[in-house]
């Protein structure tokens, strides 16, 4: 059982259980035995709920045997350390939220729990998911299960490793600017960015407000559907939710992809892309075509403006809503300070990591008197230009093919002193969250190096459901998506 | 040298809504127990989003329209940013850039009876902040305040003495009240100023330095920092002293105001737009039946009172002071064959039973406004005398009714019948001769005595100035011209 848990998807699982061939007793177990071979080489997990989880096993298989039903009856996810899960703490890989423990559930796991899901633990991100690597995390870094000298990508790190290495089926992560997508591409997953508005944000430990949006770490696009039509829909605790249908998605219809118009965006082939990964991902396309798309080129002229303005409206927002951490209400407290400022800055300094001090006063000086139109304001005008190209492109094609990061994982401590190579790793991801748009990143092949690469699907807002059959279609084309990292992993583990 | 002052209010006041402005929590006074009405949202925690209470919306753009404001089809809120302990978020969402209402008026009439028109820049809506308790050598936080809505009302710098300053907020107290948007108890907090003020040369345009007073929580306190503060600015001046722009607050004990901070020293709030809430959006028709469902101006009630149902000034004052007490009457008096009769009745019985009665009791009470129309409508015809009215009332004030069934029923009613009345007249000069031969002998004061008596035989019941008219078309004339 402990080594067929590793490769079961969310989907598979939940037929499993059905069929009685297990209980979910037994697949908690299996899981926690996984945790404990392998998490203290990749460490994705900062907090295991082991007792809880066994008990809600317990209960839920009891439940399937009194006839009771739930999409995800006794079905364990993993949970990125960002969003609050009633009982269980919340840090945000953050010395500053130390002894928090979330009095209430995130909307969306509020969903997951009505369906009878098991919150199985917590997963490693970088602080307050400001990173793309996991190594600015409190709780120190994770490793990549394909090679554990290089980063898992992040901020949602610990999610995607957790998935990558069998520890879990299927995790929640978020997304301000690539921060599902490209730490599935890193691990080999299937990554999925929501619409902004698709999922509730109430609970979801906020970044920056205007881009954030919970998203899905899977072993395949079934499972992104499925997670996604448990979760999505109007959230009256949130104003920014979208008042849409409930819709069922699924990505088990079509094999093929005839009738659709698929673009790739110039700009984002321009250069800047490592060979292995073009490589890769012109083979993608091309099976994308054979598999009956029409390939189109088009243009998104505002694209090199995207990652100054994503940190710039990014940082504004999260200058403001890292505020409340001051020591006051709830998390850490620096001892003895004699007034409320010291109680304040001292907190704060030393509660906070240097990548969100960075972002904060960043953040702070765009939104400062004098400098809000030079930075804040032109931001957010260029924003709607980028809004627009996207607009402009949908026109012409259903969905947009992209790599998903310019490179595979890179070895950890490499980016850390370098903060601008690594933010404009981000180049292929931050559009759609500037645009609100969707966005799904599939594996599609390997380096050299034996890194898996991520083909990204960009869809207009609403357009999941284009996602699903490019991505569902394409799944079944190939079999990067069931490749395993082999255990014991590659590179040795400090 | 003359000298010229110049005075702007921003008036802070509670809105009267159920909860919270962005959460569910209940609004509580101050007898609720220390953070008994918060939650995740007004308690800023991590995850928690605002969501906007459209009450609050309504009752801001309800006062936006009352002062003549024009109201914005869509506003937005933003984040006003600055560290304070009792911030839970150390943002507060307040409006910046586009406030739900612009411009507008408010009518102050000083004590020189000289009406003035003090402009108003803007009223928006942003969220009350928690409350700090010391205890000995500890600090506590209550939350139960933080998120309570607040309207704050601007007025440009208008006004030009501590007094109309204080008019203007008595004024605008009154319109408050009488739209029904704030409880308006000062005691409680619910209106809260904050003073912009500066002197200059009366014979120059440009405004003087300014000088904020923060903080005020009562008008008067409102009138003396202001008394203080021109002083203070006028002898500075006067010695030649140069004024620095900065914020003071007042020290009432002290009878005078402290520098708090310069303008070097001045928050930069860094203000931008929410991205947790959506613009508001007014369409016309809301804003429309909002307008259609608006109370009349105290002052115009009052000068429509005098008119349409010739009340004299002071009368109409008094019944429009209060918005429960004017609907009262003037449900009364719609309808009433003679209006000033049931104005006496509310002048005189009604404000001085219900002197110590809230507002609100006034729409419960079990004297209906048709049972006083009523009720009024017996006394002045004369077909019930004035004690037994009272009795009536008093039937009426315990347990309802229709003071024409309560007359018939304990055989009060008066007796007007002219037979009757004459009968009785009859009897009394038949038993009171003498008197009467006074009367005839041009003794006027012995009329009084005979109506005294005929009133005493009808147990009150009679007419007295049908038993009046009885009695000398009986005696005979000579006594009128002698009377
Ligand atoms: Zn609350």
């Amino acid at each position: 059982m402990r080594n067929e848990v590793t490769h079961w998807t969310l989907a598979e699982t939940c037929r499993h259980l059905e069929a009685g061939d297990c209980c979910s007793v037994e697949l908690v177990e299996a899981l926690l035995a996984v945790i404990a071979e392998r998490d203290p080489l990749i460490h994705s997990y900062i907090y295991l709920n082991a007792e809880e989880a066994l008990d809600a096993a317990r209960e839920a298989d009891a439940s399937r045997a009194a006839g009771k039903g739930g999409r995800l009856l006794g079905v364990p996810i993993a949970v990125k350390d960002v969003l609050n899960v009633r009982g269980q703490p919340c840090r945000c890989g953050s010395r500053i939220l130390k002894g928090y423990t979330a009095p209430y559930d995130a909307t969306v796991i509020a969903r997951l729990r009505a369906e009878g899901a098991i919150f199985l633990g917590r997963t490693n991100m970088d602080e307050f998911a400001m990173g793309s690597t996991t190594e600015n995390s409190a709780e120190g870094p994770t490793r990549n299960p394909w090679n554990l000298e290089r980063v898992p990508g992040g901020s949602s790190g610990g999610s995607a490793a957790a998935v990558a290495a069998g520890e879990a089926l299927a995790a929640l992560g978020s997304d301000t600017g690539g921060s599902v997508r490209q730490p599935a591409a890193f691990c080999g997953c299937t990554g999925l960015k929501p619409t902004y508005g698709l999922l509730s944000r109430y609970g979801l430990v906020a970044y920056a407000s205007s881009l954030d949006q919970v998203g899905t770490l899977t072993k395949d696009v079934e499972d992104a559907a499925l997670l996604l039509s448990v979760m999505a829909g109007r959230d009256p605790h949130d104003s920014t939710s979208l008042d849409t249908p409930s819709v069922h998605y699924s990505a088990v219809e079509g094999f093929d992809l005839r009738g659709l118009r698929l673009g790739l965006p110039k700009e984002y082939f321009e250069g800047g892309m490592e060979w292995e990964v073009e490589r890769t991902i012109q083979a993608a396309i091309a099976v994308c075509r054979e598999l009956g798309a029409e390939i189109r080129e088009v243009s998104l002229p505002h694209t090199a403006l995207a990652i100054p303005t994503y940190y710039l409206i990014a940082c504004a927002e999260a200058s403001t809503n890292l505020a409340r951490y001051d020591g006051v209400r709830y998390g850490y407290r620096t001892p003895d300070a004699a007034d409320v400022e010291t109680l304040h800055s001292r907190t704060r300094a030393e509660g906070f990591g240097r990548e969100v001090k960075r972002r904060i006063i960043l953040g702070t000086y765009a939104l400062s008197r004098g400098y809000y139109e030079e930075y804040y304001g032109r931001a957010q005008r260029v924003r709607t230009l980028i809004r627009r190209d996207f607009e402009e492109a949908f026109r012409n094609c259903d969905a947009l093919l992209t790599p998903t990061t310019p490179t595979a994982a890179y070895p950890l401590g490499e980016r850390v002193e370098d903060p601008l190579r690594m933010y404009l790793g981000d180049v292929y991801t931050v559009p759609a969250n500037l645009a609100g748009l969707c966005g799904l990143t599939v594996p599609c092949g390997f380096t050299k190096e034996l890194l898996p690469v991520g083909l990204q699907m960009l869809g207009p807002a609403l357009g999941e459901s284009v996602l699903f059959r490019v991505g569902g279609a394409f799944q079944k084309a190939t079999a990067w998506h069931r490749q395993r990292p082999p255990f014991p992993v590659a590179g040795s583990a400090r | 040298m003359k000298w010229k002052a110049s005075i702007g209010l921003e008036v802070h006041v509670q809105l009267a809504t159920q909860t919270k402005l962005f959460c569910g929590c209940r609004t509580t006074d101050s007898n609720a127990p220390p953070n008994s009405s918060v939650c995740p949202v007004c308690l800023g925690y991590p995850g928690a989003l605002p969501v906007l209470n459209r009450e609050a919306v309504r009752l801001t753009v309800r006062t936006g329209l009352m002062l003549g404001c024009a109201i914005r089809a869509t506003s937005w809120f933003d984040r006003k940013s600055y560290f304070y302990p009792d911030m839970p978020k150390n943002y507060q969402i307040s409006q910046y850039a586009a406030p739900l209402c612009e411009g507008g008026a408010v009518e102050v009439e000083g004590e020189d009876g000289i009406r003035r028109t003090v402009r108003l820049r803007r009223i928006h809506l942003e969220e009350d902040v928690a409350k700090s308790l010391h205890i000995g050598r500890r600090s506590g936080v209550d939350f139960n305040r933080a998120g309570v809505p607040l309207m704050e009302i601007v007025t440009e710098p208008d006004m030009g003495s501590p007094d109309e300053a204080f008019a203007f907020l008595l004024a605008l107290k009154r319109i408050l009240l009488c739209l029904a948007v704030s409880p308006c108890n000062l005691e409680e907090g619910n209106l809260r100023c904050d003073i912009n003020c500066s002197v200059r040369p009366a014979d120059r345009s440009e405004l003087g330095t300014k000088v904020e007073i923060k903080n005020l929580n009562t008008f008067k306190g409102v009138r003396d920092a202001l008394r203080h503060e021109l002083e203070r600015q006028q002898a500075a001046l006067e010695a030649g002293e140069l004024l620095e722009q900065e914020t003071r607050r007042w020290d009432a004990d002290a009878g005078a105001t402290f520098s708090m901070r310069t303008k070097e020293q001045a928050h930069d709030y860094r203000y931008f737009p929410e991205p947790d809430l959506m613009p508001v959006r007014i369409s016309v028709e809301e804003r429309e039946s909002w307008r259609a469902a608006l109370p009349e101006m105290p002052a115009r009630r009052c000068e429509r009172f005098m008119q349409e149902y010739g009340l004299p000034e002071y009368d109409a004052r008094v019944l429009t002071a209060d918005r429960a007490i004017a609907d009262y009457f003037e449900e009364a008096a719609r309808g009433a064959s003679n209006p000033k009769w049931v104005a006496n009745w509310m002048m005189t019985e009604m404000l001085r039973r219900m002197a110590d009665a809230p507002s609100e009791a006034w729409a419960r009470l079990p004297v209906r406004p048709a049972a006083l129309r009523e009720l009024a409508e017996l006394a002045g015809r004369g077909v019930i005398n004035s004690p037994t009215a009272k009795a009536v009332l008093d039937v009426l004030f315990e347990r309802g009714g229709d003071p024409v069934a309560i007359v018939q029923e304990r055989g009060w009613g008066q007796i007007s019948d002219a037979a009757a009345v004459g009968g009785l007249a009859d009897r009394v000069i038949r038993e009171h001769e003498r008197v009467a031969a006074d009367f005839r002998n041009g003794k006027a004061a012995a009329l009084q005595f005979l109506i005294g008596q005929g009133m005493r035989l009808s147990r009150g019941k009679a007419n007295p100035a049908l038993l009046r008219d009885e009695l000398i078309r009986r005696l005979g004339s000579r006594s009128e011209s002698a009377g």
